[in-house]
């Protein structure tokens, strides 16, 4: 059967320390999440230790300085970069960090905007 | 058309395709469909080709690519576009990072629609492309019209035929 | 130090049928660093969960891979189905199992053929995709759809199979299993496929574990990271081991997709053996409201669904974390130190699903 989850809220200035302690307990980084709710965005660090997932949540807001955990899980860059370039989260600190070049969209930060069919930018050229 | 007085190449590349029709044109090359019996090879190399196959519908990365890629091909050149989202950007038309289909870039002859398009229907395009190639390579002027056509296709600075937008 | 220079790989490039492109950074041959640039295929379809009905996004979802398309499928709807507790029936679950094995082994057979082709072997690509096409029949004849199948939905599956066709799988998979074992030799115990990959782009398991590699890249290198393990779908009734290598090598995780095929034979059998008679779909009615990290096991591996729905038709976010996002940074790391002809081979042993990792 399917496992039952829970997300525990932190703050942002816990992620990494978090981070660092779930190293130590042997997790390995599942994934970063990010969703947008009307002004706010949520972002989700989950871990994993024995098909176990742990999950924790930070909410901010557009500008607020999320600290970089890839001195911790070297890959996380990956997810970071994401954020930056499909969110336009300023993500500090990151080892490879691409400045908006991970992901090259038509619309700048396409899932922190609206986008309607008539003025998309890459529909009409 | 009839027969086939030369070994088309033909060069495919993934646009913004989900792989599904990029793997049945890898599947029209091996035993099952075997376009290796028209003489069909695929190459990696765009000055090779005489078929340019394109999967999946223009983004903003790969506008450059797909451009480059055609503009390298040599005279007389067609564009087969695979699969509905190369045809009209089919289900993913209404992404932001989607503009259409690839006739929005560059001329396309052939469009095989279909999601996945089916092997079957991949080559009966492709064999469509070589009746419409053999049509342009006999619109080139100044090319031989008779035997000595090994040169032919070489010409390269010959643009009435097909050209770009 | 001798001079650096920096070599161009991809976006198209005759090994790859799909754009990725790496800046390598040579030293003489060897490779120091390599930056991943990609994009090529980004869509962004996520965000049409604004435009599309959640019942009518699993056509979406499928589409983010046409290699791994079933499994997406499933993986969507299994995490809206935990969203609003549907109960679905047995035999649904048995049959998208089912379904799952049969493209995890295309899947397999498919990366087998384009890695065979990245060293040469041009006769071995073609048989492989020759054994491959028998997979597709059966597809074909019980979903309608070769490599895109449709027959997921929220709720069960839209196609049920007769218990006469079930027995023809069956016996097809064991002719298909004894031609496999002849071609699976060639990638077991050839001497110069051997000479190739042994030690070659050596992954080890701790680097494997924290920078997030799944599916055969983990397992290849010791790692136990098996979805299945889970029991989503059937496979809490389905007894299988993973396949765990210990090298960390090209030849572990080429070695790894070869066994799993055998694996994927079993869990076949053992599904139509165990499979319960029932309805394959139930009514529902209402929408999502709550969120859910659904996961499954892929051909390359580990990919999570996270679906946040607020009570309305059209879901807030489906976020996809696909199995080759996450095994970008291996790659790296993996590809550092190896020569320069061997970067092909390297790349294709993580199976790169570009078309997934971009979305």
């Amino acid at each position: 059967m399917m496992e039952p989850q829970t997300i525990v809220p932190i703050s942002v200035g816990e992620v990494v320390q978090k981070a660092e302690q779930e190293k130590k307990d042997g997790c390995r980084l599942v994934l970063m999440s990010c969703t947008k709710i009307d002004d706010i965005f949520e972002v989700i660090y989950s871990y994993e230790k024995d098909l176990r997932l742990k999950n924790y949540r930070i909410t901010v807001k557009q500008g607020d300085e999320i600290p970089s955990i890839s001195g911790i899980y070297w890959g996380s860059f990956v997810y970071e970069n994401e954020m930056n370039d499909l969110f336009g989260l300023n993500v500090t600190g990151i080892n490879i960090d691409f400045k908006g070049h991970f992901f090259q969209t038509s619309v700048k930060h396409p899932f922190s905007v609206t986008i309607t069919k008539e003025d998309d930018a890459c529909q009409n050229r | 058309m009839t027969y086939l007085a030369k070994s088309p190449w033909l060069i495919h590349y993934d646009a913004s395709s989900c792989n599904g029709c990029d793997i049945e044109v890898l599947a029209c090359l091996t035993p099952m469909y075997d376009v290796e019996r028209f003489g069909i090879i695929n190459t990696g190399n765009p000055k090779h080709a005489d078929v340019f196959v394109v999967t999946g519908g223009v983004n903003e990365l790969n506008r450059a690519v797909i451009k480059n890629i055609y503009d390298q091909m040599v005279e007389p050149k067609v564009v087969v576009a695979v699969g509905i989202c190369a045809c009209s950007g089919g289900v993913f038309r209404e992404c932001y990072n989607i503009s259409g289909g690839i006739d929005k870039l560059i001329p396309v002859d052939v469009y095989v629609p279909g999601c996945a398009a089916r092997p079957e229907s991949i080559i009966d395009g492709i064999v469509t492309a070589l009746g419409i190639l053999e049509e342009k390579r006999k619109n080139m002027t100044n090319v031989p019209q008779k035997s000595a056509d090994n040169s032919a296709s070489h010409n390269q600075n010959n643009q009435s035929a097909g050209g770009t937008q | 130090m001798s001079k650096q220079i920096i070599i161009p790989f991809g976006p198209q490039h005759p090994v790859l049928p799909e754009p990725i492109h790496l800046d390598l950074v040579l030293e003489d041959e060897k490779v120091v660093d390599a930056i991943p640039t990609i994009g090529y295929v980004h869509r962004g379809l996520e965000k049409l969960v604004e435009k599309r009905e959640f019942p009518e996004y699993v056509f979406i979802a499928e589409r983010i891979c046409g290699i791994c398309s079933f499994i997406h499928s499933q993986a969507y709807v299994q995490g809206i189905e935990q969203i609003m507790g549907l109960e679905v029936p047995e035999r649904a679950q048995f049959l998208r199992t089912i379904w799952g094995e049969y493209s995890r082994m295309h899947s397999h057979l498919l990366w087998l053929g384009l890695f065979a082709d990245s060293m040469g072997f041009e006769s071995v690509f073609m048989n492989a995709w020759r054994l491959r096409e028998h997979l597709l029949d059966d597809m074909e004849a019980t979903t309608g759809g070769r490599v895109i199948q449709g027959v997921c939905k929220v709720g069960g599956v839209r196609k049920d199979i007769s218990p006469e066709k079930l027995d023809e799988m069956l016996k097809g998979l064991r002719t298909l299993e004894h031609e496999l074992r002849d071609l699976l030799n060639v990638f077991l115990y050839d001497s110069s496929i051997k000479y190739r990959l042994k030690g070659l782009g050596k992954l080890s398991s701790e680097d494997a574990y924290y920078l997030g590699a799944v599916g055969p890249t983990a397992r290849g290198s010791g790692i136990d990271i098996d979805m299945r393990s889970t029991g989503y779908g059937a496979f809490d009734r389905i007894n299988f081991k993973p396949v765990v290598e210990h090298d960390g090598d090209c030849y572990a995780r080429c070695a790894v997709r070869a066994k799993e095929l055998f694996t994927s034979i079993d869990i076949i059998d053992q599904c139509i053996r165990k499979m319960p008679d029932g309805p394959v779909d139930m009514k529902f009615t209402g929408a999502p409201d709550g969120e859910y990290f659904s996961r499954a096991e892929q051909p390359r591996g580990e990919v999570v669904h996270y679906i946040k729905g607020n009570g309305k038709r059209n879901i807030l976010r489906h976020r996809v974390r696909t199995p080759t996002f996450t095994n970008i940074p291996p790659l790296v790391t993996l590809l550092k130190g190896v020569e320069l002809a061997d970067v092909p081979v390297v790349v294709l042993t993580i199976d790169p699903c570009i078309g997934c990792s971009e979305r």
